[in-house]
Order: structure tokens, then sequence, then C-alpha cells
């Protein structure tokens, strides 16, 4: 059935069905999403906006926002650039285990990200594996900055990588040695050749990415400890301040996690958007 | 020898794409690769241009060896089958690419790049296009763009994939015909691979025909058309009606004029157009029934029916122009004599 067929069955439907149907979707929407948006930034502003900006600018708040973004400027470089190599190496090469390696890249997506923290604490921690030799040379992971870096990348190293896989596969690998046959080396090649046929895919990763690493709780509140202003990421910070009955503090941090929110939706749209477009050039008649 | 390669053989896993292949491309030449899909021929070219390695064997250019060198210092043009057009760059840009990504020594200043960009673009008759997008061009013009950009680092060697492949018919037989005046013109050593036996014989000067990893026949499109080396060849090249020796056959076959010692072949090939024929009154053993004809332009295709084994009937097809045909005045369920002019007979596995 084509489009056209199905949008004309879909005018020819009484319009009783069609007005109940997109009524009972406005009010899922506007119960489960736009209300507890409005609600975020009600109770945040509850105590008008210097209470709101008061809270923001507190102490274990800017600590908090200053840790995650930390973490973020880690975490999401080197999984962009682990996103690119693993991207490369299993649209580009044939090697013994490759299906395996494809699979296992999607594995912090199937584990849940309290077990992905344990890992860590059961690797690192003072009773871990590793935990007497860290300690005797006094490195601190667990509790630490270190262990929220590290849970943080185990839960975001698939993004990158998944969004590129399937683009460089249908891509092929045509343009590059025509690039190469003209007399460019490697790293020209994947400036000028590969990265600009790959930059809207790749930044829909990074942003995606990005969004994950700095609203990441569960994996992170296992490593982290929950020690305020130095251990806290925001979305940890927004269980703390709640769970000490400062609702405005938390629904103040609540409200700058949704502004990133709201940022990473339009700039996703906006990428599915341009990639839609390169999509259709791709596919254009050949003669 | 502008090109040389010896013993050059390749594998992938248990399949033998290449098998001690040997051939020498002199100075200038347009020689075709021409063989049914998979049988290696790509794959050749692709190592010379030195996007595959090969397993074992040789790869001279210029007399210098370049086995195991890159692509990029092999001083190669590769035209892909699907262009590979750098679909964010403008056709200027795609052509400039190869003069742009030159060591900073050797690289043109920008007033020689604009000019020698424009020159090629003159070249291939596109200029007018310099600022479109590769989307926004036909499938000739893409291919065009790729000759050009593949042209504008001088190449000692022009290489190309199927060139034609991804044309409509109409384009395809113009390109063919621009490919060989433009190699008149700039005589660069150039090879290209199709599986169309029109193709290389219409473009090349000489044509070398591949199966299953090996070279059967290499020389020019005449030579090939009349004296094909196997029966692979033959049967690759032109049509031609394919005729099992035995008993019942030999028997017509010496009353149309055709004699074979029946141990020197076992099959024996008449092209259509050697096929001649006159109206038949009796009806010998060299007799067949005219079926149907075909007009292909200047030329008729006859469908003959003859009697084979065990009496069901076997079709052969004969050509001529076509105002001969209108002379012999034939219809439909007409008696035929058939006379072979020429044939060619082989030993067939």
């Amino acid at each position: 059935m084509n489009a056209q067929k199905i949008a004309k069955i879909a005018v020819n439907d009484p319009t009783w069905v069609r007005y109940t149907l997109t009524g009972l979707t406005l009010l899922v929407i506007s119960l489960f999403l736009i209300l507890p948006l409005v609600t975020i930034f009600f109770e945040a502003f509850a105590k008008g906006w210097e209470g709101y900006t008061n809270e923001l600018t507190e102490y274990n708040n800017t600590a908090a926002v200053k840790l995650t973004l930390l973490v973020a400027l880690i975490c999401v470089p080197l999984t962009t650039v682990f996103g690119i190599a693993s991207a490369w190496a299993i649209a580009r090469f044939e090697f013994p285990g490759k299906s395996l390696l494809t699979t296992l890249i999607d594995l912090p997506f199937s584990v849940s990200p309290v077990t992905a923290g344990l890992i860590f604490v059961l690797l690192f921690g003072a009773q871990g594996w590793f935990g007497e030799w860290l300690q005797a040379n006094n490195i601190k992971i667990i509790f630490a900055v270190p262990g929220i870096v590290l849970a943080t990348l185990f839960i975001t190293c698939p993004f990158v990588a998944r969004e590129l896989i399937p683009l460089m596969q249908e891509m092929g690998n045509e343009e590059e040695e025509a690039a190469l046959s003209l007399g460019a080396n490697g790293w020209t090649m994947f400036w000028r050749v590969t990265l600009p046929n790959i930059k809207w895919g790749l930044l829909y990763g990074v942003v995606l990415c990005n969004a994950r690493a700095m609203g990441e709780f569960g994996a992170v509140s296992v490593v982290s400890g929950h020690i305020q202003g130095i251990t806290n990421t925001l979305p940890l910070h927004v269980e703390n301040t709640y769970n000490e009955y400062n609702a405005v503090g938390a629904f103040a941090a609540a409200s700058l996690l949704t502004v990133l929110a709201i940022v990473t939706l339009v700039l996703k749209s906006f990428l599915e958007w341009q990639q839609q477009r390169d999509r259709a050039s791709l596919t254009l008649p050949s003669s | 020898m502008s090109i040389i390669l010896n013993n050059i053989s390749k594998h992938f896993g248990n399949f033998t794409a290449l098998d001690n292949i040997n051939l020498e491309i002199a100075e200038g030449e347009l020689v075709a690769l021409l063989g049914p899909s998979g049988c290696g021929k790509t794959t050749l070219l692709r190592i010379i241009a030195g996007l595959e390695r090969a397993d074992s064997g040789q790869v001279l250019l210029k007399g210098e060896d370049k086995t195991h060198k890159d692509v990029r210092e092999r001083g190669v043009g590769f035209v892909f089958q699907h262009y590979a057009l750098f679909r964010h760059m403008t056709v200027f840009e795609n052509i400039a690419f190869g003069l742009r990504v030159k060591p900073r020594k050797q690289r043109p200043n920008e007033t020689e790049i604009r000019k020698k960009v424009h020159a090629l673009l003159e070249l291939v008759q596109l200029d007018w296009l310099h600022d479109r997008y590769p989307d926004q061009l036909s499938g000739g013009q893409r291919q065009r763009i790729a000759l050009a950009r593949a042209l504008a680092v001088e190449p000692e060697v022009l290489l190309l994939d199927e060139p034609f492949g991804a044309l409509d018919a109409s384009v395809r037989k113009d390109l063919r015909q621009w490919l060989r005046h433009l190699h008149e013109n700039l005589n660069v050593t150039s090879i290209f691979v199709t599986h169309d036996q029109e193709e290389a014989m219409e473009v090349a000067s000489r044509v070398v025909v591949f199966n299953h990893g090996v070279i059967e026949q290499q020389g020019t499109p005449s030579d090939i058309y009349d004296n094909p080396a196997n029966e692979f060849v033959s049967r690759f090249i032109g049509d031609t009606n394919i005729i099992a020796l035995e008993q019942h056959n030999t028997e017509w076959l010496q009353l149309s004029g055709l004699v074979i010692n029946p141990q020197a072949a076992n099959t024996v090939h008449v092209r259509p157009h050697d096929l001649e024929i006159t109206k038949s009154n009796g009806d010998s053993a060299a007799s067949a029934t005219l079926k149907d004809w075909q007009h292909l332009g200047a030329l008729i295709r006859i469908e003959l029916a003859k009697k084979g084994v065990n009496g069901s009937p076997e079709i052969i097809y004969a050509e001529m122009p076509n105002e001969q045909f209108k002379r012999l005045q034939l219809d439909k369920g007409d008696k035929v004599d058939l006379h072979i002019r020429h044939a060619h007979w082989f030993h067939a596995a």
C-alpha cells in the first residue's frame, strides 16, 4: 500500500474516530509529558526568580554542574574516537570475530546501569580485585571522579558506533578508494572525504551520547558515593536535595537537565532532517 | 612496455579469482578486459591499480616494479563503475582534489589549479557544470567528470572499471565513441573492464578475454572474432550456432559443405551470417524448415528448424541482409537448403 492510499483511507475515517484518536493522543502527551515538564519549572520557581537563582548558584549545585560537565567533556570525545574507530573496523575490514565485536558493542545497552556500576565496584572497590593494589599506590577510583568517568564511559560507548556502523556500511568505500587513487594519504582521505560524508550521523551520535553522559544516574550512583560538592553529578544532586526536603533546589537542578533534554531534542530533529537530505541525494537516479 | 604483469595469482578463500596471469600492454594502447561476471577481470584491474594485493606475481608499470607500492604511489587514474564522485564537493572541487592533496612542494598554486580544472572540464565538454554537485548530474555527466578527475593527476595509466555499466543504452553508445576519440587525443595507456563484448570490440584496440581467472585469448577485435582460440571465446564473442558433432549431424554438415574429421572435434560453431540458405525442392539431409524471421535493422535473422536427434526439431539461426532475403521470396514453412560458408570446430570438454 502506498502513502497516498493510506492517507486517503485515514481521511475517509468518520469524524468522531479522528477526533477521538487525536484527543486521546493529546491527552496522554499532556498528562505524561507536558504536565511533568511544567511542574518542574513551577516547583523550581516556587520561591520566585531569586529563590531559583539562589539554588542554582549554591555551592553544591555549581559543583555538581562542574562535575557533570567535566565527565561529559572526558567521555564524549573518547566515545567519539572509539565510535569512529570501531565503525571503521566493522564497516571496512573482514576479520575473525567481527560479528562478536558488533554484538559486544551493544552490551552496555542490554546491561542494567546498576549492574554496570557494580562491575566497577567489584573491580576497583576496597574489597575488589584491584582494591588492595590501588590502595597501596594511593589511587582512588571508586567514590571518586575516575570511577564516575569509567561508569559513564561504559554506558555511553555504543552511542556513536551504533550510529556510524550502518551509515558507513551503506556508503561503501569507493569514494575513499578514489581519494587514495588520486594521491591522498590516509589522514587527508579521512578529513576530506570520510568525515564530511558521515558528519551528520556522527553529530547525531555525539548529541545522544552527551545527553546520556550528563543524565546517567544508575551506574554513576553506584560508584559515586554521593559526596555532596565532590562526587555528585547533576542527576545525583537532584536526588540528594530532594531527599533533604529541598524541593526548590531539587527542581532547580532538574530544570537544568530539562533544558539539556529540550536542546538535545531540537538538535536531534535537526540532525535527523539533515541526514534524510543526505540519504535522498544518495539514492538519486543514476542517469 | 607500459604495463607488464608476471604470474599474477589471487585467491579469495577457496575461490581462485586469478590464476597465473601474464599480460603485457604497450604504451598508448587501449585494451579491454572482457569476460563474464566473476571471471576475475575487475580483480586484475584493482591489482594493477594497487587497490588490491595479488597473492603472488609482479606488477611493472613503465618498467618499474610497483608490486609493493601503495595505490597513491603508482601513478594510475582509476574510474569507478559507480563514479565514486565526492558527493559533498562541487564538480570543480572533485576534479581539483588530486591537485590539492599533492605534497606542498609539488602542489600547483590556485591559479594553476583553476586553469587546469577548467581545461579538463573543456576536454570533457562540461565546463558549464563546474559549480554543480554530483547529485545534480546525469549518469553520463558523472562518468565524464569522474574521468576528468582521474586525468587531473596526469596518470601514466588510466584504468576504467565497467565505465558504461550503469548507463542507459543510448548514453552508453555515445560515450563509447567519445572515449575512443578521447584516447586518440590523449594517447594515455588505458585498460577498461567490461562484460559487454560489443563494447569491447567497438572501443578497444586489443581485447583480452577472461574466464575463470585465466586469459582465454587476446588479440585485435577482428582476430578474436574471426579466429576464436577455443569454444568459450567463440561462444562468448558474437552469436553462433552450436552444433554437436554426432552421427546424424555429420551427414548434413557434409552435404552443406563442411567436412570434419570426427576425431578432430566434437562441436561445430557456425556464425549466423556464415550460414547461407536457398530455396529447396527436395527433402535432403541438409534441408530445414523456415519457422520465422525478425528484423534486426539492416539484417534479417531467420529461424530454421532442422530435424535433430530422435526427430525433435533443432533451431538454427541464419542472418542475411534485408535485400537478399527479399529476393529469395521465402515464406513461413518453406523448405530451404543450408550451405555453410565458414565454421569453427573445437574439442569441448
